[in-house]
């Protein structure tokens, strides 16, 4: 995993409540056997007029200039703005993979889903909830300016704007310690292994129909 | 020791280590698998070299992609035959508890089949990478839906890494009036909490209501709970979840089964125990639902007329409810019941068990779906529902009104499938999300019972089940 510590990015606000997870990868793409590639496919069905299926040539595809991801301003975004409860239904993994691969590192919102909050921080994306006052602010901030740009610090928890006002984000200890240093959960979980044994064995004997 | 709530009981039970910051290893005793959200996963076990701690864990099936008709062509489209060939050769190499294959007599939607079998037991942890794996919270389990990261995380380590969640007790009191049923509760509640009301909650559904549901009604509240934002939906054990799991193919037996029932029968939330939230709804108040938007809280009781964004204060909202209705091409105040519907799906997850094709098959029965209905898909949830209907002869009574009887599987529910809506096409459907473009591009959903779904079939139009004979 990637890890993350710094970055100053280009924002893009998605202006849209609810936006869920069939939204942000479409099911056709969730074909794929690979965890790689789905960028070209995030807001599929909002960011092309045409109707699209893995293996098309996605430059060749007509897009739909009134969705915002498409406005050249937005050109490189690495920082998506979004409202409350994103990613909300499927819990496929797709949808931060596509998010990521896109080329997003962080996705500020007043609230998430749960599933899709969990799963961003497995790859290297920070979701970051800030309030909906917060928000609003930003998304005004982001709409007046072009080039709008956001400073976010892990190690610090903080998100400041370009003009210097500061907003401090909650994470739990582990889940910092994990993207600060791009680490591999398993590997971590495993150097537990002797207890998750001890574990099992009084289970097993407590309730051996589990064990079949 | 103070009262415990169920999922105090759950959660507790399962708790391998703690850290400081209240991050916890949880262990999980049941991994329910299928094609779409595993394959990365197992290439993750392959790169690393690692193995699965313990694949009698593992209940594996094939769902979303499979056809639900000609069986004997196989599977048409190359990347969904990929994608279930991958699982097969997965199973192969790593092993299962069970595998239910395409074209497997006991093959179906995983959160049909893991019940059916047995294979979730109250106060297990029970996890899949599928959102409504809180379905199998209507046995007393904590069970939640998981990324694929985790997927591989809990297939290496049999553990989660998961903080607890608050709780909220959604207490459902009376008695359902006729022709209301689970789907109907789950709805209303949705209606009433929002879609994000239960997120950061693990739910427990109580009340007499809760009581007098049938453990596959429990299974269609459970499945929504993850609708109302909440991971983990569940139900305390009594009479009728111990009758439900005896001689089920994967339940306990002889004297283990006595062992199991005695402990099966303390998993409930203790007098007195504390919610962080407590939610109430009278039982007598919920009319059949019929969702008009794009959001499962976009609903209304189907004597309800589709409302107004010009009355709505909150911009956010009247934004939101300004793009449903232009989506869903209705106009506001049009009455639900005034609405023709394209097509009609009568399965998934939510609403495909035997109960729910006995519920359809009642109101279909000596009928005809209307003329300007094109399409009604009955899919049973799993090869066994689909003996049991045709056992009952359902099958016949949904052909002779003109329905579709096929094969088991997601289908139309998610149409990855060749099962879709065409754009514009409007449907009502027994499944559980009505967002944008769920049923096949530009398609328009209704999220409704099966009841409700069979009577629209045969009215042509949205009609209280109440008063249809
Ligand atoms: S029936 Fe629908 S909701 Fe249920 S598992 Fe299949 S696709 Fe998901």
């Amino acid at each position: 995993m990637k890890p993350f510590t710094q970055l100053n990015g280009l924002v893009c606000p998605l202006d849209r409540a609810n936006v869920d997870t069939d939204a942000i990868i479409p099911k056709q793409f969730l074909k794929s056997i690979k965890r790689s590639g789905f960028g070209p496919n995030l807001f599929d069905e909002w960011r092309y007029l045409d109707h699209g299926e893995p293996g098309m040539d996605n430059s060749k595809r007509q897009i739909n200039p009134e969705f915002v991801l498409n406005f050249p301003r937005y050109a490189g975004a690495q920082v998506l703005l979004a409202r409350d409860n994103f990613g909300c239904g499927s819990s496929r993994e797709h949808a931060p993979w596509a998010i990521e691969d896109y080329g997003f590192r962080a996705v500020i919102a007043p609230s998430f889903a749960d599933i899709f909050f969990n799963n961003c921080f497995k790859n290297g994306l920070l979701p970051i909830v800030l309030s909906t006052e917060v928000v609003d602010q930003l998304f005004s901030e982001a709409e007046a300016t072009e080039g709008y740009q956001l400073a976010i610090d892990l190690e610090q928890q903080t998100v400041t704007t370009p003009a210097g006002q500061s907003f401090s984000f909650d994470i739990t200890a582990h889940r910092k310690h994990c993207l600060l240093n791009g680490l591999d959960e398993i590997g971590l979980t495993l150097a537990h292994a002797e207890e998750i044994r001890v574990f099992e064995e009084k289970r097993k004997a407590q309730q051996p129909w589990l064990f079949v | 020791m103070s009262a415990q709530s169920l999922y105090d009981k759950l959660w507790q039970s399962h708790v391998v280590r703690e850290e400081a910051d209240g991050t916890c290893l949880l262990y999980i005793d049941r991994h329910l698998v299928h094609e779409v959200t595993s394959p990365q996963a197992f290439e993750g076990l392959r790169l690393a070299n690692r193995k699965p701690w313990r694949n009698h864990s593992i209940v594996a099936t094939a769902d979303h992609n499979t056809p639900t008709d000609h069986w004997d062509q196989g599977i048409q489209d190359p990347i969904s035959r990929q994608q279930v060939e991958t699982l097969d050769a997965n199973i192969r190499a790593f092993g299962a508890l069970a595998y239910f294959p395409f074209k497997d007599e006991r093959q179906g939607i995983v959160h049909v089949v893991g019940p059916e079998n047995g294979a979730t037991l109250p106060g297990m942890t029970v996890v899949c990478g599928d959102s409504h794996t809180s379905t199998h919270g209507a046995f007393a389990a904590l069970a939640h839906g998981i990324g694929t990261s985790e997927v591989e995380h809990v297939m290496a380590t049999q553990t989660l890494v998961a903080k607890k969640s608050r709780s909220m007790l959604i207490r459902v009191d009376g008695q359902l009036g006729q022709g209301v049923t689970a789907k109907d509760v789950a709805l209303a509640i949705i209606g009433k909490i929002g879609t994000a009301g239960g997120t950061g909650y693990a739910v427990e559904f109580g009340g007499s209501a809760i009581r007098g549901l049938s453990v596959e009604g429990r299974m269609t509240l459970c499945n929504m709970a993850i609708e109302g934002g909440a991971r983990a939906g569940m139900v305390a054990v009594d009479d009728k979840t111990i009758a439900y799991l005896k001689d089920r193919p994967f339940s306990p037996k002889g004297e283990q089964w006595d062992a199991a029932v005695e402990y099966w029968k303390t998993l409930v939330s203790d007098e007195g125990a504390q919610f962080d939230s407590v939610v109430v709804l009278k039982a007598e108040e919920i009319e059949p639902q019929v969702t008009w938007g794009t959001s499962p809280e976009q609903v209304l009781a189907v004597n309800g007329r589709v409302p107004d964004p010009a009355a709505e204060a909150d911009p956010v909202k009247k934004g939101s409810y300004e793009r449903a209705l232009q989506y869903m091409g209705l106009t506001a105040n049009t009455p639900l019941t005034d609405i023709p519907v394209d097509k009609v799906f009568i399965g998934s997850c939510t609403n495909s068990r035997i109960e729910d094709l006995r519920a359809a098959a009642g109101i279909a029965k000596g009928k005809q779906k209307a003329a300007n209905v094109k399409l009604v898909l009955v899919v049973p949830g799993s090869g066994l529902v689909k003996r049991q209907a045709e056992a009952e002869g359902l099958d016949k009574i949904f052909i002779a009104a003109g329905f579709e009887w096929r094969e088991p599987g997601c289908s139309m529910c998610l149409a990855m499938n060749a099962d879709r809506l065409e754009p514009g096409e409007r449907c009502a459907s027994t499944s559980n999300r009505n967002f944008e473009g769920r049923q096949g591009q530009g398609g328009r959903t209704h999220l409704v019972s099966p009841e409700m779904a069979a009577a629209a079939a045969i009215a042509g139009h949205f009609v209280d089940v109440r008063t249809f004979a």
